[in-house]
């Protein structure tokens, strides 16, 4: 019998053979010398039928818990959201699912299109002229931000707030080993969570290549001193980098329109699912200056004509930048991305619109906001630690209970049902027990008060 | 030839828009003022404003216009155009895999735990490794990866004056720009007339500053590196470490492993070998494998399994590791896709498919040696692997068509093009890789289009030279994309203006 998936059946392969003249197929391998042929089968799960494989493979997955199936408030860099039944449909139309990298752009005008209508929205939305077409992940895009900045300005120091994810953090260095370059992390005010301008002041120089900011930040606040930072970074001639969660710049100012450079993000919330974390999609924008252009890492589809000047088209452009010419002299050597999450947003935005992604990001920031005052009521919780303005995550101490910390907490919630927020204890010990929690439009008020029921019953118990 | 892609005029969405539409309902009116200073709110978006089905039209349209490997063949050489299961991509989907939230408490998600395990330990058999991380996106990062573990280990040896790799000069452009990006200086050994590394040159290249040698094998000429027994010795003798770029590891599953090879790091490309497909640029995924030596080094965390209480966990616990890679523990909906299709294939399914791979690029390959226009550069008298390059010189000299227009020609007969000029080695270079996944009828239509289009370049070169025409669109005017770019609507309407 033949393979479903291989349509050479062996008879075929034999009369192929016939047809060039090679006796067997073993013959096609003899230049693989015989010590270091595999002379045993692989050992590997025996062959399924795609019935055994899909219900294998459906077990293993029954042991997860999706929190469409529990309320949880888990954010802190990926957030979950409702995807709208026609981006999936849409993104998983074959054409654009099974094709490669736009490489012939006569025949890939479609994803050429969408993914210029992805550049233009994330343009668009982050108040600047240049966006890329995907970065692997928020965390990445830092990376690639901070050795940007090195590479535009020649210099070999980047700051960054304390309060990023250690992640993230952990991230940036790895990619700014490379060239060696300085992480420098500057504190925050204790009251409101701000960074602190006095610090960023006294570590700006002639030798900082850019300054990073997140709004909102990783604690969900918002940091309000952006002109000021912009400022700062700009005298010393260093870039202003930001990092944003899109969803909020529905209805927050751009990063553009207080001075940012760069803006880079995580487009996950943007029509794709949390998938564990992965796949996401790294956002990349910044000004339209050559300057900057050229040095930008990864794909860029721009608008041209056909050769005749009759139609307007789309290709990629600007690859005189990227590995496959460039070599290691490249930008980057990023080549596969995350197109298709790309196409996802763009979808997802053009359905929101201004509007909906106004409505979205209120009510996020208003589910958010009904949670803190809410749990603030509780005696001995405190929510939030910072005296700021938040979006829609935010923390919640317990210092002033006798909970021995976050993760006891959430066993005690997991038991109801609830899966509370990221213990930060690990990220940062001075905060004390604090946990990150976030909401969006999957939480109604009566989620919420179930939360808040929930801890009010087991403060209550140790007490 | 009756090709013909779906041609509409279709603006960009932002010209769609009409102001008052929207395509999504708010769940609920949110209830809490917000406080924020009216200075940090937003005054202005302009994003489009259209219905749900306006939409669903718009990109229904532009996918009519993309070529993907469900529409006919693919043979774009080291990309590894499969068949993508459909079955895979329904496993992808289900909320127990898409909604999971990777800080989840660990007894929430054992499952995708057990998953990435199970998934971790096929890809070690496959490879001939000791352990996996799952964790780089892309098989460039998978590279960048392997040349950060490539610093921990010669930095754990003491060792900091090996600041170079080498680089073999048909290898893909992505070794050399992720080798720089980890700040080493790249040295290019050439190949010899056979097309494989000159060991003479490699040998004279090596020294107490080499780090490591990147090496794909078979190489992008798609043939197999035979000497590699004694590349790996000159390179180890010399103290440095081999990589293995798993790009092209369709042409040996199941036949020979990079462990066995002496490799000391791997990585997969889980979107070319392992079947998941590329959406038009991704998302993929590039784990990175090891052998014992290294594994102290790779990036946390990695899934450990505990017999005795039966239970996954992620371990976070290895002080020698690199640290964090990506912001979380890979792409995740690609491994479930990789995993099924590890499954549906099996030991016996992964061997077939190599033979088949194989044979079908040797086919072609004899079969397109008959045909005038076209020739092999390096050696022609063995078997090649999963691709070939061949070409388009002697066409180029006879009658000034070039590869360019050969892969632009080809479009019209309803296949995608080949790779082409690259390796920078070949000439013209027409890099073919026709995949398991085709018929043999598919593969003579394909030798016969290339060779109509070799008879054209005589009869109606004008022909040839005006293609495509039954793509979507025709030719681009990509040099004035790039010397003027135009990245946004924003600009696009800026340049409208001036």
């Amino acid at each position: 019998m033949g393979h479903p998936y291989i349509p050479n059946t062996r008879e075929i392969r034999e009369q192929m053979l016939r047809e060039i003249g090679v006796a067997s197929i073993d013959e096609l391998f003899a230049d693989i010398p015989h010590q270091i042929r595999l002379k045993r089968k692989l050992k590997l799960p025996p062959a399924m039928s795609e019935l055994e494989v899909k219900r294998h493979v459906q077990a293993i997955l029954a042991k997860n818990k999706p929190f469409t199936q529990m309320l949880s408030f888990l954010g802190g860099g990926v957030w979950p959201h409702h995807v709208p039944a026609h981006v999936r449909s849409l993104v998983q139309r074959s054409e654009f699912l099974t094709s490669y990298t736009p490489y012939q752009p006569e025949a890939s005008q479609g994803m050429l299109q969408a993914l210029f209508e992805y550049q233009s929205m994330i343009a668009e939305l982050v108040g600047l002229e240049v966006a890329n077409s995907s970065m692997y992940d928020w965390a990445t895009a830092l990376g690639e931000a901070a050795l940007m900045c090195a590479r535009v300005t020649g210099r070999q120091k980047f700051i960054v707030p304390k309060l990023i994810s250690k992640d993230r953090l952990s991230v940036l260095r790895n990619y700014a080993s490379g060239p060696g370059l300085e992480v420098v992390e500057v504190g925050y005010d204790r009251r409101t969570g701000q960074l602190d301008l006095r610090q960023l002041r006294a570590e700006l120089g002639g030798d900082v290549a850019g300054v990073y900011i997140e709004n909102p930040s990783y604690l969900g606040f918002l940091e309000t001193q952006g002109d000021e930072i912009a400022a700062a970074a700009h005298k010393t001639g260093a870039l202003f980098v930001v990092g944003v969660n899109p969803i909020s710049l529905g209805l927050f100012k751009a990063p553009g329109a207080y001075g940012a450079d760069i803006v880079v993000g995580e487009g996950q919330p943007l029509g794709n699912p949390v998938s564990f974390g992965g796949p996401s999609l790294g956002i990349f924008a910044c000004r339209d200056e050559l300057k900057l252009m050229r040095q930008l890492p990864g794909r860029l589809i721009g608008a041209t004509t056909t050769l005749d000047d009759k139609a307007r088209g789309y290709c990629m452009v600007l690859q005189t930048r990227e590995q496959h010419i460039r070599r290691e002299r490249a930008t980057s050597s990023i080549c596969t991305n995350e197109a298709l999450c790309a196409v996802a947003a763009a979808i997802y935005l053009a359905s929101l619109g201004p509007r909906g992604l106004c409505n979205l990001a209120e009510l996020c920031a208003s589910n958010a906001s009904y949670a803190m005052k809410k749990l603030n009521t509780i005696k001995g919780l405190r929510s939030p630690i910072f005296d700021a303005p938040h979006f829609n995550e935010f923390t919640l101490n317990c210092d002033d209970t006798r909970v021995l910390s976050i993760q006891k907490l959430n066993a005690g919630l997991l038991k109801r049902g609830i899966q509370g927020g990221k213990p930060l204890r690990e990220e940062f010990p001075e905060l004390g027990k604090t946990a990150l929690l976030c909401t969006t439009e999957l939480h109604s008020r009566e989620d919420i008060d179930r939360l808040a029921s929930a801890l009010k019953e087991l403060l209550g118990e140790r007490r | 030839m009756n090709y013909r892609q779906a041609r509409w005029v279709e603006p960009l969405i932002f010209e769609l828009s009409k102001p008052g539409r929207v395509g999504w309902a708010s769940p609920e009116k949110p209830r809490e003022r917000i406080n924020v200073p009216k200075e940090l709110l937003r005054e202005k978006l302009e994003l489009p404003e259209l219905s749900e089905p306006e939409v669903v039209r718009h990109y229904t349209r532009l996918s009519q216009m993309n070529y993907g490997v469900d529409s006919g063949f693919y043979p774009l050489g080291s990309c590894t155009m499969k068949y993508n299961p459909k079955v895979c991509e329904e496993l992808a989907a289900l909320e127990t895999a898409s909604c999971i939230h990777p800080h989840q408490a660990e007894e929430t998600v054992q499952g995708a735990l057990e998953l990435m395990y199970r998934l971790e330990r096929c890809l070690a058999e496959v490879a001939g490794v000791a352990r996996v991380s799952l964790q780089p996106s892309a098989g460039a990062h998978g590279e960048f990866v392997a040349m950060l573990l490539t610093r921990a280990y010669h930095k754990s040896k003491r060792d900091d004056k090996r600041n170079q790799v080498i680089v073999p000069d048909s290898a893909h452009g992505t070794n050399p720009a992720s080798a720089a990006m980890a700040g080493y200086e790249v040295v290019t050994v050439p190949s010899n007339a056979r097309g494989r590394v000159d060991l003479k040159a490699l040998k004279a290249a090596v020294s107490e500053r080499s780090a490591a040698l990147m090496l794909t094998n078979p190489n992008t000429l798609g043939l197999f590196e035979d000497q590699i027994i004694n590349i790996a010795g000159v390179v180890h003798d010399a103290g440095g470490l081999l990589f293995y770029d798993g790009a092209n590891l369709n042409g040996i599953l199941g036949k020979t492993r990079p462990g066995d090879m002496d490799f000391d790091i791997v990585h997969f490309n889980l979107h070319k070998t392992f079947s998941t497909p590329h959406g038009g640029g991704g998302p993929g995924a590039g784990p990175v494998g090891v052998q014992k030596e290294l594994e102290k080094f790779l990036p946390v965390p990695l899934v450990e399994y505990n017999e005795k209480r039966g239970r996954y966990s992620l371990d976070y616990d290895r002080p020698h590791s690199i640290g964090k890679i990506k912001g979380f523990y890979g792409n995740f909906g690609v491994f479930v896709k990789a995993y099924a299709y590890l499954l549906l294939m099996g030991a016996e399914g992964l061997n077939e498919v190599t033979d088949a791979a194989v044979l079908n690029a040797n086919y072609i390959m004899r079969k397109l040696l008959r045909v005038e226009g076209y020739e092999l550069k390096f050696d022609a008298s063995g078997p090649c692997k999963h691709e070939v390059v061949f070409s388009a010189e002697p066409l180029k000299r006879e009658t000034d068509i070039w590869a360019h227009f050969v892969a632009k020609r080809l479009l019209d007969f309803g296949m995608h093009a080949p790779t082409y000029y690259f390796p920078p080695i070949v000439p013209e270079a027409l890099m073919i890789e026709p995949t398991e996944s085709e018929s043999k009828e598919e593969l003579d239509r394909f030798v016969d289009a290339l060779k109509t289009i070799a008879e054209e370049a005589k009869s109606d070169p004008d022909r040839v030279r005006s293609a495509p025409t039954a793509t979507a669109i025709g030719r681009l005017d990509e040099v004035k994309a790039s010397r003027q770019p135009i990245l946004s609507w924003r600009a696009y309407r800026k340049s409208a203006k001036e």
